[in-house]
Protein backbone atom coordinates (compact mmCIF):
# COMPACT_ATOMS: atom_id res chain seq x y z
CA UNK A 1 0.00 0.00 0.00
CA UNK A 2 1.34 3.36 -0.88
CA UNK A 3 1.63 6.16 1.61
CA UNK A 4 -1.41 8.41 1.75
CA UNK A 5 -0.42 12.05 2.18
CA UNK A 6 -2.33 13.91 4.88
CA UNK A 7 -3.17 16.83 2.61
CA UNK A 8 -4.29 14.58 -0.26
CA UNK A 9 -1.41 15.40 -2.58
CA UNK A 10 0.03 12.87 -5.05
CA UNK A 11 3.44 11.51 -4.05
CA UNK A 12 5.23 13.68 -6.60
CA UNK A 13 3.09 16.75 -6.16
CA UNK A 14 4.37 19.94 -4.56
CA UNK A 15 2.37 22.37 -2.47
CA UNK A 16 1.25 25.49 -4.35
CA UNK A 17 4.13 27.91 -4.79
CA UNK A 18 4.03 31.70 -4.72
CA UNK A 19 7.00 33.88 -5.61
CA UNK A 20 7.32 37.64 -5.48
CA UNK A 21 10.25 40.02 -5.73
CA UNK A 22 10.92 43.45 -4.27
CA UNK A 23 9.19 42.77 -0.94
CA UNK A 24 11.75 44.70 1.17
CA UNK A 25 12.00 48.28 -0.15
CA UNK A 26 15.18 49.15 1.71
CA UNK A 27 17.20 46.16 0.41
CA UNK A 28 19.20 46.08 -2.82
CA UNK A 29 17.25 42.96 -3.77
CA UNK A 30 14.54 40.97 -2.03
CA UNK A 31 12.10 38.15 -2.65
CA UNK A 32 9.44 35.99 -1.04
CA UNK A 33 8.95 32.31 -1.79
CA UNK A 34 6.28 30.01 -0.38
CA UNK A 35 5.64 26.27 -0.42
CA UNK A 36 2.04 26.04 0.81
CA UNK A 37 2.12 27.29 4.40
CA UNK A 38 5.90 27.73 4.50
CA UNK A 39 6.75 31.39 3.83
CA UNK A 40 10.33 32.63 3.43
CA UNK A 41 11.57 36.12 2.64
CA UNK A 42 15.11 36.98 1.63
CA UNK A 43 16.80 40.38 1.49
CA UNK A 44 20.16 41.07 -0.12
CA UNK A 45 22.39 43.99 0.86
CA UNK A 46 25.60 44.90 -0.89
CA UNK A 47 28.26 44.52 -2.12
CA UNK A 48 29.33 46.59 0.90
CA UNK A 49 32.45 47.10 2.96
CA UNK A 50 33.35 44.12 5.14
CA UNK A 51 34.34 44.54 8.76
CA UNK A 52 36.32 43.08 10.50
CA UNK A 53 38.99 43.61 7.90
CA UNK A 54 40.70 40.24 8.43
CA UNK A 55 37.62 38.54 6.97
CA UNK A 56 38.04 40.38 3.67
CA UNK A 57 39.05 38.43 0.59
CA UNK A 58 41.21 40.56 -1.71
CA UNK A 59 40.19 38.43 -4.71
CA UNK A 60 36.40 38.39 -4.41
CA UNK A 61 33.41 39.36 -2.36
CA UNK A 62 32.31 36.96 0.35
CA UNK A 63 28.75 35.75 0.78
CA UNK A 64 27.28 35.92 4.27
CA UNK A 65 23.92 34.29 4.85
CA UNK A 66 21.81 34.62 7.94
CA UNK A 67 18.83 32.30 8.21
CA UNK A 68 16.38 32.53 11.09
CA UNK A 69 12.89 31.53 12.07
CA UNK A 70 10.88 34.47 13.35
CA UNK A 71 9.52 33.92 16.82
CA UNK A 72 5.90 33.67 15.63
CA UNK A 73 6.62 31.33 12.71
CA UNK A 74 6.09 28.11 14.66
CA UNK A 75 3.35 26.82 16.98
CA UNK A 76 5.45 27.16 20.14
CA UNK A 77 7.17 30.56 20.25
CA UNK A 78 10.72 30.29 18.96
CA UNK A 79 13.22 32.07 21.14
CA UNK A 80 14.64 34.85 18.96
CA UNK A 81 18.28 34.96 18.02
CA UNK A 82 20.80 32.56 16.54
CA UNK A 83 20.74 28.90 17.51
CA UNK A 84 22.71 25.79 16.67
CA UNK A 85 20.12 24.93 14.03
CA UNK A 86 19.93 28.37 12.41
CA UNK A 87 23.72 28.67 12.22
CA UNK A 88 23.95 25.33 10.45
CA UNK A 89 21.25 26.23 7.98
CA UNK A 90 22.85 29.62 7.31
CA UNK A 91 26.08 27.86 6.44
CA UNK A 92 24.56 25.21 4.14
CA UNK A 93 22.52 27.92 2.42
CA UNK A 94 25.72 29.86 1.82
CA UNK A 95 27.28 26.77 0.26
CA UNK A 96 24.17 26.10 -1.81
CA UNK A 97 24.14 29.63 -3.24
CA UNK A 98 27.79 30.49 -3.71
CA UNK A 99 28.46 28.17 -6.73
CA UNK A 100 25.87 30.22 -8.63
CA UNK A 101 27.54 33.56 -7.94
CA UNK A 102 30.40 35.32 -9.65
CA UNK A 103 31.92 37.56 -7.00
CA UNK A 104 35.32 38.40 -8.50
CA UNK A 105 34.15 41.86 -9.47
CA UNK A 106 33.86 43.05 -5.87
CA UNK A 107 37.06 42.38 -3.91
CA UNK A 108 37.17 43.06 -0.15
CA UNK A 109 33.40 43.34 0.14
CA UNK A 110 30.55 41.32 1.56
CA UNK A 111 27.15 40.44 0.19
CA UNK A 112 24.69 39.95 3.01
CA UNK A 113 21.69 37.70 2.56
CA UNK A 114 19.08 37.73 5.30
CA UNK A 115 16.55 34.91 5.17
CA UNK A 116 13.61 35.03 7.51
CA UNK A 117 10.90 32.41 7.81
CA UNK A 118 7.58 34.12 8.44
CA UNK A 119 5.66 30.88 8.72
CA UNK A 120 7.20 27.43 9.08
CA UNK A 121 5.62 24.25 7.83
CA UNK A 122 8.71 22.13 7.05
CA UNK A 123 11.03 22.61 4.04
CA UNK A 124 11.96 26.06 5.29
CA UNK A 125 15.59 25.94 4.23
CA UNK A 126 14.74 25.10 0.62
CA UNK A 127 12.10 27.84 0.50
CA UNK A 128 14.78 30.18 1.85
CA UNK A 129 17.25 29.16 -0.87
CA UNK A 130 14.64 29.72 -3.59
CA UNK A 131 13.86 33.17 -2.21
CA UNK A 132 17.53 34.08 -1.77
CA UNK A 133 18.43 33.11 -5.33
CA UNK A 134 15.74 35.44 -6.67
CA UNK A 135 16.76 38.22 -4.30
CA UNK A 136 20.39 37.94 -5.42
CA UNK A 137 19.29 38.22 -9.04
CA UNK A 138 17.27 41.33 -8.24
CA UNK A 139 20.23 42.82 -6.40
CA UNK A 140 22.11 42.74 -9.71
CA UNK A 141 24.81 40.36 -8.48
CA UNK A 142 26.53 38.63 -11.45
CA UNK A 143 25.28 35.03 -11.42
CA UNK A 144 25.90 31.91 -13.47
CA UNK A 145 22.40 30.64 -12.87
CA UNK A 146 19.44 30.70 -10.51
CA UNK A 147 19.34 28.09 -7.75
CA UNK A 148 16.30 25.87 -7.28
CA UNK A 149 15.73 23.87 -4.11
CA UNK A 150 13.19 21.32 -2.96
CA UNK A 151 12.89 18.67 -0.28
CA UNK A 152 12.38 14.99 -1.02
CA UNK A 153 11.08 12.69 1.72
CA UNK A 154 10.56 9.02 2.32
CA UNK A 155 7.45 8.01 4.22
CA UNK A 156 7.77 4.37 5.23
CA UNK A 157 8.75 2.94 1.82
CA UNK A 158 7.46 5.66 -0.52
CA UNK A 159 9.26 8.70 -1.85
CA UNK A 160 7.38 11.98 -1.60
CA UNK A 161 8.12 15.47 -2.88
CA UNK A 162 8.03 18.67 -0.80
CA UNK A 163 7.61 17.39 2.74
CA UNK A 164 5.20 19.25 5.03
CA UNK A 165 5.19 19.46 8.80
CA UNK A 166 2.77 16.60 9.41
CA UNK A 167 4.76 14.27 7.17
CA UNK A 168 7.99 15.24 8.82
CA UNK A 169 6.69 13.71 12.06
CA UNK A 170 5.38 10.52 10.43
CA UNK A 171 6.41 7.49 12.50
CA UNK A 172 4.85 4.32 11.04
CA UNK A 173 6.88 1.61 9.30
CA UNK A 174 10.34 2.81 8.39
CA UNK A 175 9.43 6.30 9.61
CA UNK A 176 10.08 9.64 7.97
CA UNK A 177 13.21 10.67 6.10
CA UNK A 178 13.68 14.03 4.48
CA UNK A 179 16.39 15.39 2.29
CA UNK A 180 16.94 19.02 1.27
CA UNK A 181 18.26 19.30 -2.28
CA UNK A 182 19.34 22.23 -4.44
CA UNK A 183 20.70 22.49 -7.94
CA UNK A 184 21.67 25.16 -10.45
CA UNK A 185 18.63 25.60 -12.67
CA UNK A 186 20.20 25.00 -16.09
CA UNK A 187 22.92 22.49 -15.30
CA UNK A 188 23.43 19.28 -13.36
CA UNK A 189 25.50 20.93 -10.64
CA UNK A 190 23.94 19.99 -7.29
CA UNK A 191 24.70 22.43 -4.52
CA UNK A 192 22.87 20.90 -1.58
CA UNK A 193 22.09 17.33 -0.53
CA UNK A 194 21.32 17.15 3.16
CA UNK A 195 19.88 13.84 4.30
CA UNK A 196 18.05 13.54 7.58
CA UNK A 197 17.06 9.92 8.25
CA UNK A 198 17.69 6.73 6.33
CA UNK A 199 17.25 5.86 2.67
CA UNK A 200 18.16 2.74 0.64
CA UNK A 201 20.92 3.34 -1.92
CA UNK A 202 18.58 1.97 -4.66
CA UNK A 203 16.07 4.73 -3.90
CA UNK A 204 18.61 7.52 -4.09
CA UNK A 205 18.62 8.00 -7.91
CA UNK A 206 14.84 7.91 -7.89
CA UNK A 207 14.74 10.61 -5.20
CA UNK A 208 17.07 12.81 -7.23
CA UNK A 209 15.07 12.43 -10.44
CA UNK A 210 11.95 13.41 -8.49
CA UNK A 211 13.76 16.56 -7.35
CA UNK A 212 14.88 17.18 -10.93
CA UNK A 213 11.28 17.33 -12.11
CA UNK A 214 10.39 19.69 -9.27
CA UNK A 215 13.28 22.04 -10.13
CA UNK A 216 11.85 22.60 -13.61
CA UNK A 217 8.58 23.75 -12.05
CA UNK A 218 10.26 25.90 -9.38
CA UNK A 219 12.47 27.52 -12.00
CA UNK A 220 9.40 28.53 -14.02
CA UNK A 221 7.82 30.10 -10.91
CA UNK A 222 11.02 32.02 -10.10
CA UNK A 223 11.47 33.17 -13.68
CA UNK A 224 7.86 34.29 -13.94
CA UNK A 225 8.10 36.33 -10.73
CA UNK A 226 11.25 38.10 -11.94
CA UNK A 227 9.80 38.82 -15.37
CA UNK A 228 6.30 39.80 -14.22
CA UNK A 229 7.59 42.69 -12.13
CA UNK A 230 8.95 44.27 -15.29
CA UNK A 231 5.69 43.73 -17.14
CA UNK A 232 3.72 45.35 -14.31
CA UNK A 233 5.86 48.45 -14.43
CA UNK A 234 5.07 48.94 -18.09
CA UNK B 1 27.16 72.88 -15.03
CA UNK B 2 24.54 71.92 -17.58
CA UNK B 3 26.75 70.67 -20.34
CA UNK B 4 28.45 67.59 -18.94
CA UNK B 5 25.30 65.60 -18.38
CA UNK B 6 24.57 65.42 -22.04
CA UNK B 7 28.11 64.83 -23.18
CA UNK B 8 29.78 62.58 -20.68
CA UNK B 9 27.14 61.01 -18.51
CA UNK B 10 25.31 59.41 -21.37
CA UNK B 11 26.26 56.18 -23.03
CA UNK B 12 24.60 56.27 -26.42
CA UNK B 13 23.93 53.29 -28.64
CA UNK B 14 26.20 54.75 -31.24
CA UNK B 15 29.14 54.78 -28.83
CA UNK B 16 28.59 51.15 -28.08
CA UNK B 17 28.29 49.53 -31.47
CA UNK B 18 28.08 52.03 -34.23
CA UNK B 19 24.48 50.87 -34.76
CA UNK B 20 21.81 53.38 -33.85
CA UNK B 21 18.91 51.28 -32.52
CA UNK B 22 18.63 48.01 -30.61
CA UNK B 23 16.97 45.29 -32.67
CA UNK B 24 15.24 43.53 -29.77
CA UNK B 25 14.64 43.91 -26.04
CA UNK B 26 13.62 41.17 -23.59
CA UNK B 27 13.68 40.70 -19.83
CA UNK B 28 16.14 37.95 -18.85
CA UNK B 29 17.16 36.19 -15.64
CA UNK B 30 20.70 34.93 -14.89
CA UNK B 31 21.53 31.68 -16.70
CA UNK B 32 19.04 32.24 -19.48
CA UNK B 33 20.25 31.79 -23.06
CA UNK B 34 19.68 35.09 -24.89
CA UNK B 35 21.02 34.23 -28.33
CA UNK B 36 22.39 31.01 -29.75
CA UNK B 37 24.21 30.10 -32.90
CA UNK B 38 25.56 32.71 -35.26
CA UNK B 39 28.38 34.90 -34.14
CA UNK B 40 26.83 36.99 -31.38
CA UNK B 41 29.15 38.78 -29.01
CA UNK B 42 28.62 39.05 -25.28
CA UNK B 43 28.53 42.62 -23.99
CA UNK B 44 28.23 43.87 -20.44
CA UNK B 45 26.21 41.56 -18.17
CA UNK B 46 26.40 38.61 -20.56
CA UNK B 47 28.89 35.82 -21.23
CA UNK B 48 29.63 33.24 -23.89
CA UNK B 49 29.08 29.56 -23.28
CA UNK B 50 29.99 27.64 -26.42
CA UNK B 51 27.87 29.14 -29.18
CA UNK B 52 25.32 30.63 -26.80
CA UNK B 53 25.23 34.06 -25.23
CA UNK B 54 24.02 33.61 -21.66
CA UNK B 55 22.77 36.26 -19.23
CA UNK B 56 24.88 36.86 -16.13
CA UNK B 57 22.56 39.43 -14.65
CA UNK B 58 18.89 40.16 -14.28
CA UNK B 59 17.73 42.96 -16.55
CA UNK B 60 16.75 43.97 -20.03
CA UNK B 61 18.73 42.17 -22.76
CA UNK B 62 19.36 44.25 -25.84
CA UNK B 63 20.59 42.94 -29.16
CA UNK B 64 22.31 45.73 -31.01
CA UNK B 65 23.68 44.33 -34.22
CA UNK B 66 25.85 41.40 -33.14
CA UNK B 67 26.36 42.56 -29.58
CA UNK B 68 24.11 41.42 -26.74
CA UNK B 69 24.23 43.42 -23.53
CA UNK B 70 22.13 43.62 -20.39
CA UNK B 71 20.80 46.80 -18.86
CA UNK B 72 20.12 46.18 -15.16
CA UNK B 73 16.98 47.51 -13.46
CA UNK B 74 17.95 47.17 -9.86
CA UNK B 75 20.79 46.57 -7.49
CA UNK B 76 23.60 48.56 -5.93
CA UNK B 77 25.76 51.05 -7.84
CA UNK B 78 28.95 49.63 -9.37
CA UNK B 79 31.45 52.32 -10.39
CA UNK B 80 32.97 52.28 -13.87
CA UNK B 81 35.65 54.51 -15.35
CA UNK B 82 34.33 57.87 -16.54
CA UNK B 83 31.14 57.70 -14.47
CA UNK B 84 30.19 61.06 -13.06
CA UNK B 85 29.28 60.58 -9.42
CA UNK B 86 28.12 62.82 -6.61
CA UNK B 87 29.66 62.12 -3.23
CA UNK B 88 30.19 63.52 0.22
CA UNK B 89 33.56 64.29 1.80
CA UNK B 90 34.15 61.68 4.50
CA UNK B 91 37.65 62.48 5.62
CA UNK B 92 40.67 64.63 4.81
CA UNK B 93 44.05 62.92 4.54
CA UNK B 94 47.48 64.37 3.79
CA UNK B 95 47.26 63.94 0.01
CA UNK B 96 43.58 64.42 -0.72
CA UNK B 97 39.99 63.81 0.27
CA UNK B 98 38.12 60.59 0.97
CA UNK B 99 34.72 60.72 -0.73
CA UNK B 100 31.73 58.55 0.08
CA UNK B 101 30.22 57.61 -3.30
CA UNK B 102 27.66 55.09 -2.07
CA UNK B 103 29.72 52.03 -2.90
CA UNK B 104 31.52 49.41 -0.81
CA UNK B 105 34.75 51.38 -1.20
CA UNK B 106 35.25 55.09 -0.76
CA UNK B 107 36.59 57.21 -3.58
CA UNK B 108 39.86 59.09 -3.29
CA UNK B 109 40.14 62.62 -4.64
CA UNK B 110 43.79 63.69 -4.85
CA UNK B 111 44.86 67.16 -3.75
CA UNK B 112 46.13 67.77 -7.30
CA UNK B 113 42.57 67.70 -8.58
CA UNK B 114 41.55 70.95 -6.96
CA UNK B 115 41.22 73.66 -9.61
CA UNK B 116 43.18 76.24 -7.62
CA UNK B 117 46.08 76.14 -5.19
CA UNK B 118 45.15 74.64 -1.84
CA UNK B 119 47.32 75.04 1.20
CA UNK B 120 48.09 71.55 2.52
CA UNK B 121 47.43 72.71 6.06
CA UNK B 122 44.10 74.27 5.25
CA UNK B 123 42.52 71.71 2.95
CA UNK B 124 39.13 72.19 4.60
CA UNK B 125 39.08 75.72 3.20
CA UNK B 126 38.40 74.15 -0.18
CA UNK B 127 36.50 70.97 0.75
CA UNK B 128 35.45 70.34 4.33
CA UNK B 129 34.02 67.13 5.78
CA UNK B 130 30.37 66.93 4.77
CA UNK B 131 30.72 68.96 1.58
CA UNK B 132 29.14 67.51 -1.53
CA UNK B 133 31.11 67.22 -4.76
CA UNK B 134 30.52 66.10 -8.33
CA UNK B 135 33.51 64.11 -9.57
CA UNK B 136 34.43 61.68 -12.27
CA UNK B 137 35.69 58.13 -11.72
CA UNK B 138 39.26 58.17 -12.94
CA UNK B 139 40.14 54.53 -12.23
CA UNK B 140 38.67 51.50 -10.50
CA UNK B 141 41.22 49.03 -9.15
CA UNK B 142 41.33 46.53 -6.29
CA UNK B 143 43.33 49.15 -4.38
CA UNK B 144 40.59 51.71 -4.56
CA UNK B 145 38.65 54.16 -6.62
CA UNK B 146 40.39 57.31 -7.79
CA UNK B 147 38.35 60.36 -8.64
CA UNK B 148 39.03 63.33 -10.84
CA UNK B 149 37.47 66.75 -10.59
CA UNK B 150 38.88 68.53 -13.61
CA UNK B 151 36.19 69.02 -16.19
CA UNK B 152 33.09 70.96 -16.94
CA UNK B 153 30.37 70.70 -14.33
CA UNK B 154 32.59 68.97 -11.79
CA UNK B 155 33.51 70.43 -8.44
CA UNK B 156 32.00 71.39 -5.14
CA UNK B 157 28.21 71.64 -5.16
CA UNK B 158 27.01 74.63 -3.17
CA UNK B 159 23.43 75.39 -2.20
CA UNK B 160 20.43 73.37 -3.29
CA UNK B 161 20.00 69.85 -1.95
CA UNK B 162 20.91 66.26 -2.71
CA UNK B 163 18.61 63.24 -2.76
CA UNK B 164 18.95 59.64 -3.90
CA UNK B 165 17.28 57.49 -6.54
CA UNK B 166 18.10 53.93 -7.58
CA UNK B 167 21.30 54.08 -9.62
CA UNK B 168 19.92 51.79 -12.34
CA UNK B 169 17.28 54.43 -13.13
CA UNK B 170 19.82 57.16 -13.89
CA UNK B 171 20.12 56.60 -17.68
CA UNK B 172 16.36 56.98 -17.99
CA UNK B 173 16.31 60.20 -15.97
CA UNK B 174 18.96 61.65 -18.24
CA UNK B 175 17.17 60.39 -21.36
CA UNK B 176 18.52 59.90 -24.83
CA UNK B 177 21.05 62.65 -25.55
CA UNK B 178 19.93 64.28 -22.29
CA UNK B 179 16.39 64.92 -23.55
CA UNK B 180 14.68 64.16 -20.24
CA UNK B 181 17.04 66.09 -18.00
CA UNK B 182 16.87 69.08 -20.32
CA UNK B 183 13.09 68.97 -20.16
CA UNK B 184 13.19 69.02 -16.35
CA UNK B 185 15.66 71.90 -16.30
CA UNK B 186 13.61 73.84 -18.79
CA UNK B 187 10.27 73.32 -17.01
CA UNK B 188 11.49 73.99 -13.47
CA UNK B 189 14.28 76.44 -14.13
CA UNK B 190 16.47 74.41 -11.78
CA UNK B 191 20.05 73.39 -12.11
CA UNK B 192 20.22 69.58 -11.93
CA UNK B 193 23.24 67.28 -11.75
CA UNK B 194 22.78 63.52 -11.68
CA UNK B 195 25.54 61.16 -10.60
CA UNK B 196 25.64 57.62 -11.95
CA UNK B 197 25.52 56.48 -8.32
CA UNK B 198 21.94 57.76 -8.10
CA UNK B 199 22.64 60.94 -6.15
CA UNK B 200 20.86 63.92 -7.60
CA UNK B 201 21.67 67.53 -6.83
CA UNK B 202 19.04 70.16 -7.47
CA UNK B 203 19.40 73.91 -7.13
CA UNK B 204 16.84 76.44 -8.20
CA UNK B 205 15.69 79.99 -7.58
CA UNK B 206 13.27 78.95 -4.83
CA UNK B 207 12.41 75.85 -2.82
CA UNK B 208 9.13 75.27 -4.67
CA UNK B 209 10.79 74.82 -8.04
CA UNK B 210 13.47 72.62 -6.47
CA UNK B 211 10.81 70.35 -4.95
CA UNK B 212 8.96 70.23 -8.25
CA UNK B 213 12.14 69.06 -9.99
CA UNK B 214 12.59 66.43 -7.30
CA UNK B 215 9.04 65.16 -7.70
CA UNK B 216 9.53 64.95 -11.47
CA UNK B 217 12.74 62.94 -11.08
CA UNK B 218 11.19 60.59 -8.56
CA UNK B 219 8.23 60.12 -10.87
CA UNK B 220 10.55 59.07 -13.71
CA UNK B 221 12.50 56.74 -11.40
CA UNK B 222 9.25 54.93 -10.64
CA UNK B 223 8.10 54.66 -14.24
CA UNK B 224 11.38 53.60 -15.72
CA UNK B 225 10.03 51.08 -18.24
CA UNK B 226 7.27 53.19 -19.72
CA UNK B 227 7.95 53.98 -23.35
CA UNK B 228 7.62 57.51 -24.70
CA UNK B 229 8.32 58.89 -21.26
CA UNK B 230 9.52 62.27 -22.47
CA UNK B 231 6.06 62.97 -23.95
CA UNK B 232 4.41 61.74 -20.74
CA UNK B 233 6.58 64.08 -18.72
CA UNK B 234 5.49 67.05 -20.86
CA UNK B 235 1.95 66.17 -19.79
CA UNK B 236 3.02 65.65 -16.16
CA UNK B 237 4.46 69.17 -16.04
CA UNK B 238 1.17 70.48 -17.38
CA UNK B 239 -0.77 68.73 -14.60
CA UNK B 240 1.66 69.43 -11.74
CA UNK B 241 2.18 73.15 -11.69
Amino acid sequence: MTFKRPDGRKLDEMRPMVAKIGVVPNADGSAMFTFGKTVAIAAVYGPRLLHPQHMQDPKAAILRVNYDLLSFSVADRKKPGPSRRSQEISKVTEWALSPALDLKEFPNTVIDVQIYILQANASTRVAGINAASMALAQAGIPMKDLVCAVSVGKMDKDLVLDVNDEEEHFEDGEGATDMATARLANSDKWTLLQLDGKIQPELYPKALSMADKAFAKIYEVQKKALKDVMEEEK
Amino acid sequence: MEKFNEKNNEETYEDFTGVAEPTSRTVVVPGEVIASGGDFLAGEGARKEGDDVVASRYGLAEKIGRVVKIIPFSGAFIPRRNNVVIGRVNDIVHSGWIIDIDYAQNGFLPLMESPRFVNKHEMDQFLAIGDVVAAKVWSVSPKGIDLAMKGKGLGKLEGGFVFRVNSSRVPRIIGREGSMINLIKEKTGCNVTIGQNGWVWVKGADIDSELRARRAIEFIAEKVLVSGLTEKMEKWFGENK
